[in-house]
């Protein structure tokens, strides 16, 4: 009890000691700086911009359908404003992934595990919650979406964002033109911190069942610094090193439309590292551990399926036609995985398991992440193919031959689909549907138009993997170690056998 | 008196029972169990993990009866729960020292 509650504290006296020192470097920031970031288009020099009202009937005009096509309105030297269109989606999408941890990955995950076990996975998703959306006001979104150390410490500006955003300074309902003209700032900050918080707590299926909740969330304090957020910025910041869209300068103009890296590889294979410094559940191999409600399982991949469709379609941060191919491919795919997984069952296992079409269902989401915006349908439905298949194989015949116990699978689904994922969008790249692609401005520069038309955007897919995956395993191994020495991973084996329910929470999930 | 204790496959159970009530027998007690005998479990496959799940769910029937009715009660209850499968179950036939209706303190044969 006595640790228990030291290390509470310890918990308490990082964060606070982490507020100030934001505080302090933010307000440092204030005094000796530029106000605001510069918009991407700053280059080419424009009048100071005048109110809607007070401009001329054709820049009116050219603004509303600058809004209407979601492309650059500053030529029409009208100020700047969000877009209600485009910010209805926006507001959407974010409370749809939300919906995907609260309560979709909470069920999927909480109906695979024994029901012993089931709160401990709801606790899992709701303080991961509540944590990162701390963590996110104070400084996440700044360390991603930033580009304040770009100027200051240029260096590391490809690595993390900045600090002119801490405690959400001037993130307000005015866009952010880094990262869409239209939508509010606001809106995309909320809509982003929903994919910090899903992306952690899909590691905690590889480790169901046996990692105390202080444990838990202590590592995920440290891992969102010291994995999501310099890997968000590299894939998604305006000055990220593989932020092939976005980033003029990008040292590897590498493509990743909703995640494929930031959230399933950089989980997945955290979650791999994890449950091998973990060790096995007592009793792995040797008792059965069924799933205790595959019907809670069958609800949640339901609702991660249509949650996704704002993670995907969503990332294009715009109601437009990009977003349009994004929730086409993303259907396609999930349907093709459902269809796949089941029927390699059907053919091996002798029958096709609900949980086979749900496992299929989120391969198949899984994979076509990072190629939602990128692809054709034609490209969605070899994704398809390829999540009902790989995803298996190392679900059903690696961990067995390996005995690794990855409780839920997560490295199996995420870490091994998004992979797939990552060097897919490399292979089946279509530049038709995405204009981004081929933009003079940003791939014309960092080389990203090149290798697409060179057919070898594939090799920079590869580096940004080699990269995701160096960083989760080093800094999982070292952040595992240092919580594993401190306070403790493990229960007792006898805690353990009771359930972290009890344990854990003091209460159980069913009482009948 | 005697018990009778019956275990029958758990889709048997209504008729079973119409079969009971047919020759006047209207009380008796029903549990859900667990067990197996010669008849094989199944097995169960999550993805990658495949477990035998060996005990099977029966139901257990329970019924005290004189001495008199026993025999057709038997005759009924077989007939009824035979599917002529492996996993029919088995009836048990046990005596029974007293009986106390609680309502009415009555003993014996009378409280049956």
């Amino acid at each position: 009890m006595m640790k228990k509650t030291t290390s509470v504290i310890r918990l308490l006296a990082a964060v606070a000691s982490l507020a100030m020192l934001g505080a302090v470097t933010s307000t440092l920031h204030a005094d000796t700086n530029a106000p605001a970031a510069a918009p991407a288009a700053a280059a080419t020099p424009a009048p100071t911009p005048v109110p809607f009202a007070s401009a001329s009937l054709s820049n009116q005009i050219a603004f509303l359908e600058a809004a209407h096509s979601n492309s650059d309105p500053t030529s029409t030297g009208i100020a700047n404003e969000s877009d209600p269109g485009h910010n209805a989606w926006m507001m959407v999408s974010a409370a749809f992934v939300l919906m995907m941890t609260l309560p979709g990955l909470a069920l999927f995950y909480g109906g695979l595990v024994r029901s012993k076990n089931v709160l401990s996975i709801i606790a899992m998703c709701f303080g991961i919650t509540a944590l990162v959306s701390v963590i996110w006001w104070a400084v996440g979104y700044s360390l991603v979406f930033g580009t304040s150390f770009n100027t200051t410490i240029p260096v590391i500006g490809p690595f993390i964002g900045g600090n002119e955003y801490f405690f959400f300074k001037g993130v307000d309902s005015m866009p952010n033109t880094n990262y869409a003209f239209w939508v509010s700032q606001n809106v995309f900050s909320i809509f982003q911190l929903t994919f910090a918080i899903i992306t952690p707590a899909l590691i905690f299926g590889a480790t169901a069942e046996r990692l105390k909740f202080g444990a838990l969330m202590a590592f995920v304090f440290g891992w969102m610094f010291l994995v999501y957020f310099p890997l968000a910025h590299m894939v998604w910041g305006s000055t990220g090193l593989m932020n092939g869209v976005w980033n003029a300068s990008a040292k590897i103009p590498a493509i990743d439309f909703a995640g494929g890296t930031v959230v399933h590889m950089s989980s997945g294979w955290t979650a791999l590292i994890l449950c091998l410094i973990l060790g096995k559940r007592v009793g792995h191999g040797k008792e059965p551990m069924p799933p205790h409600s595959l019907v809670l399982t069958f609800i949640g991949t339901a609702l991660l399926w249509v949650g996704w469709y704002g993670f995907n379609a969503g990332s294009a941060v715009a109601a437009d036609v990009v977003a349009a191919n994004a929730f086409t491919t993303t259907t396609l795919a999930t349907a093709v995985g459902a269809f796949t997984w089941p029927l390699v069952e059907w053919i091996f296992k002798g029958k096709p398991s609900v949980l086979g079409f749900c496992s299929g269902a989120v391969a198949g989401l899984v994979v076509i992440t990072p190629a939602c915006g990128f692809v054709d349908s034609t490209g969605a439905v070899i994704i398809g193919v390829v999540a009902g298949v790989v995803p298996y194989i190392f679900c059903t015949i690696i961990k067995n031959i390996f005995k690794y116990d990855d409780a839920l699978d997560t490295f199996g689904v995420h870490g091994v689909g998004g992979t797939c994922g990552a060097l897919l969008t490399g292979i089946l790249v279509n530049p038709a549907v995405n204009s981004n692609l081929t933009a003079d401005a940003v791939a014309g520069k960092n080389g990203l138009k090149a290798a697409i038309a060179s057919h070898s955007l594939v090799v920079a897919q590869a580096e940004a993997a080699v990269i995701t995956i160096a960083l989760a395993v080093v800094m999982t191994t070292i952040l595992a170690f240092l919580v594993k020495f401190t306070i403790g991973l493990r229960p007792s084996i006898e805690a353990e056998h009771q359930g972290l329910d009890i344990l854990d929470h003091g209460e159980e999930g069913y009482n009948h | 008196m005697k018990k009778i204790e019956a275990i029958i496959k758990p889709f048997k159970l209504e008729e079973v029972k119409d079969a009971l009530s047919e020759i006047g027998i209207e009380g008796m007690t029903v549990t859900e169990v667990k067990g197996f005998g010669r008849q094989k479990g199944h097995t169960e496959i999550y993805r990658g993990s495949e477990y035998t799940v060996d005990f099977l769910p029966k139901i257990k029937l329970e019924i005290v009866l004189s001495d008199n009715a026993v025999e057709e009660a038997i005759r009924v209850i077989s007939e009824a729960a035979r599917t002529g499968k492996i996993g029919d179950g088995k009836i048990f036939v046990l005596p029974v020292e007293n009986v106390l209706r609680i309502r009415t303190s009555e003993t014996g044969e009378a409280a049956v």
